[in-house]
């Protein structure tokens, strides 16, 4: 119990250590646009909060105790070193303005909303998007997220140091854009945090910014659909997994094992969604996951419901993702002979040459129509998966295609591209036009 | 901020243009002039003669070689130039979208790296 209080001590004491930076470090650079030299200034105080608050408690203002620390270091700083004065004048200017608010007990303003929208600005490279909102608003540093985003340090670093330098010189603004563009650029912000939860070690941090998005966009159903979504996806990450490791696909998971609480708050967030009546995307990608864990109180799965929400879905986005997930739930309503005519219809698109859920759909379909390719088809998904679990559940089932002993588990594997590389897609599914 | 928006475009098929479809061009550049002027935005703008008459040089071992043509050979040639003056990016951008050339060619956005004391 003592240990639980301890752990549950560092995890809300990061957690407020990051609030407060992301805030500081929204507030320091929308008023000097230059990020690189915010998190500079706040780096040492970040770093010892998360050192320190998890023994001594969080202190009644972190911000304040944040910028006690930041404002030592900046102005040593610019005693040190008389180049580029000017910035470093801007900058504690506006580290004095933020004091002198934690001070009055004013909030400082919560500006990582206007943070994520210079971050996710179309005229940065989509790639370095998600990283850049991962670094600024909650402070994770490079090697982390190079990690996640298996790609070297130095090369993230480097990229990372390079989106800073156009938000400067370009003069990106930090603001919320105009109505008219406001519908497409949050879609740009919402994208960058459904890529960072696509990296299996994110997903923590990615739920968190997805929390940040929703809250300060309440009136965006977009953003809670997004969040919604995440929580349906983290409520089974435990059932996912059996006792020895072995990966068990979506159709095949114990419900009793999903987190209630996140599909209940999931379904909430669902709800408040759908009374604006502007559905999109990520509501229909919540809403199939719902319809998934209905299952719980029904007992079984409503394929035409999921089919007709990704009909939709593939309307919208016209996404080859979506495709391969219409023809999966295809395949549950109307049998493999249709689903494998959808997949022919998109195999000529070269980009699923190297992308796993198309061939693990496409083998599970040929092995219900009992066709000797399946085989194939499962050593190619085999071979694009990074997940040894999933590596080995098609192995399986690809023995079990070639003795011919197909049945209804057959559908579940397609479930494990799915499910698996769900993950992995966010990204892809950011390209897909 | 300073911008500087570059247009460029096919002049090879803009020669080609029919003189009626190039009588609707020149009133669109002119509205859009009028238009940077108006809200005080516009501090300088050309339109550049075409590439065949463009000279590139540079200086080897302290000689001057002159070469006949553009820097480089691309599918779309610079055209033209606005400098103006923007609150940010976005705004930047904005002006660019108005501008007549962003229709057919493109316009590349520029943030002026100002000297300054």
């Amino acid at each position: 119990m003592a240990d639980d209080g301890l752990i549950d001590a560092r995890i809300e004491a990061e957690r407020v250590a990051r609030e407060g930076y992301g805030r500081l470090l929204a507030f320091l650079a929308s008023r000097t646009h230059d990020v690189a030299a915010a998190e500079d200034a706040l780096a040492d105080a970040f770093a010892a909060a998360l050192v320190h608050w998890p023994v001594t408690g969080v202190p009644r203002v972190p911000e304040a105790w944040l910028l006690v620390t930041a404002r030592r270091r900046m102005s040593d700083e610019a005693r040190r070193r008389r180049v580029r004065e000017r910035d470093r004048d801007q900058l504690l200017v506006a580290a004095e303005e933020a004091a002198a608010r934690c001070a009055d007990e004013q909030a400082i303003p919560d500006e990582r909303l206007q943070l994520m929208f210079a971050c996710a600005h179309p005229a940065l490279d989509p790639q370095i998007r998600a990283p850049l909102i991962l670094q600024t608003v909650l402070g994770l540093d490079a090697g982390t997220i190079a990690s996640a985003f298996l790609c070297a340090p130095s090369a993230m670093s480097q990229r990372l140091v390079r989106a800073k330098r156009k938000i400067r010189d370009a003069a990106i603004p930090f603001a919320v854009p105009e109505a008219t563009d406001l519908p497409s650029r949050i879609d740009a912000v919402l994208d960058a945090i459904y890529v960072a939860y696509g990296e299996a070690r994110l997903t923590d941090e990615a739920v968190h910014l997805a929390r940040v998005a929703s809250f300060l966009l309440p009136e965006a159903p977009e953003a809670l659909g997004l969040l919604a979504l995440m929580l349906h996806l983290q409520a089974r990450s435990h059932a996912r997994r059996g006792g020895d490791g072995a990966y068990i696909p979506l159709t095949e998971q114990d419900p009793t094992r999903w987190d209630d609480r996140l599909i209940a708050e999931a379904e909430g967030l669902l709800l408040r969604a759908s009374a604006f009546r502007r559905p999109g995307r990520f509501q229909l990608e919540a809403a199939v996951q719902s319809a998934h864990a209905a299952r719980r109180q029904t007992g079984r799965t409503d394929w035409p419901a999921i089919l007709g929400l990704y009909d939709e879905l593939l309307r919208v986005t016209g996404s080859i993702v979506v495709a391969i997930n219409r023809a999966v739930a295809l395949a549950a309503v109307e049998g493999p002979r249709p689903a494998l005519t959808a997949l022919d219809q998109i195999a000529d698109d070269h980009r699923l040459a190297d992308y796993q859920p198309y061939w693990a759909a496409r083998a599970d379909v040929l092995a219900q129509l009992g066709r000797d390719e399946a085989a194939q088809a499962y050593e190619r998904a085999m071979g694009l998966t990074t997940d040894d679990a999933v590596r080995r559940f098609l192995a399986e089932r690809s023995a079990a295609a070639r003795s011919r002993s197909i049945g209804i588990a057959c559908r579940s594997s397609i479930a494990a591209g799915e499910d698996a590389a769900r993950q992995r897609l966010a990204g892809r599914r950011q390209r897909t036009p | 901020m300073q911008y500087m928006l570059l247009i460029y475009s096919d002049e090879k098929a803009a020669a080609a243009m029919p003189k009626a479809d190039v009588n609707k061009m020149l009133p669109a550049y002119e509205a859009y002039t009028k238009g940077l002027q108006g809200a005080g935005a516009l501090l300088a703008g050309d339109r550049l003669r075409p590439t065949d008459s463009a000279s590139t040089v540079r200086v080897r071992d302290g000689k001057t070689q002159v070469l006949d043509g553009p820097y480089a050979e691309t599918k779309e040639q610079l055209g033209g130039y606005y400098i103006v003056e923007a609150k940010d990016l976005d705004a930047a951008i904005d002006w660019a979208a108005r501008c007549p050339g962003a229709a057919h060619g493109a316009v590349e956005v520029r943030p002026l790296w100002r000297m300054t004391a």
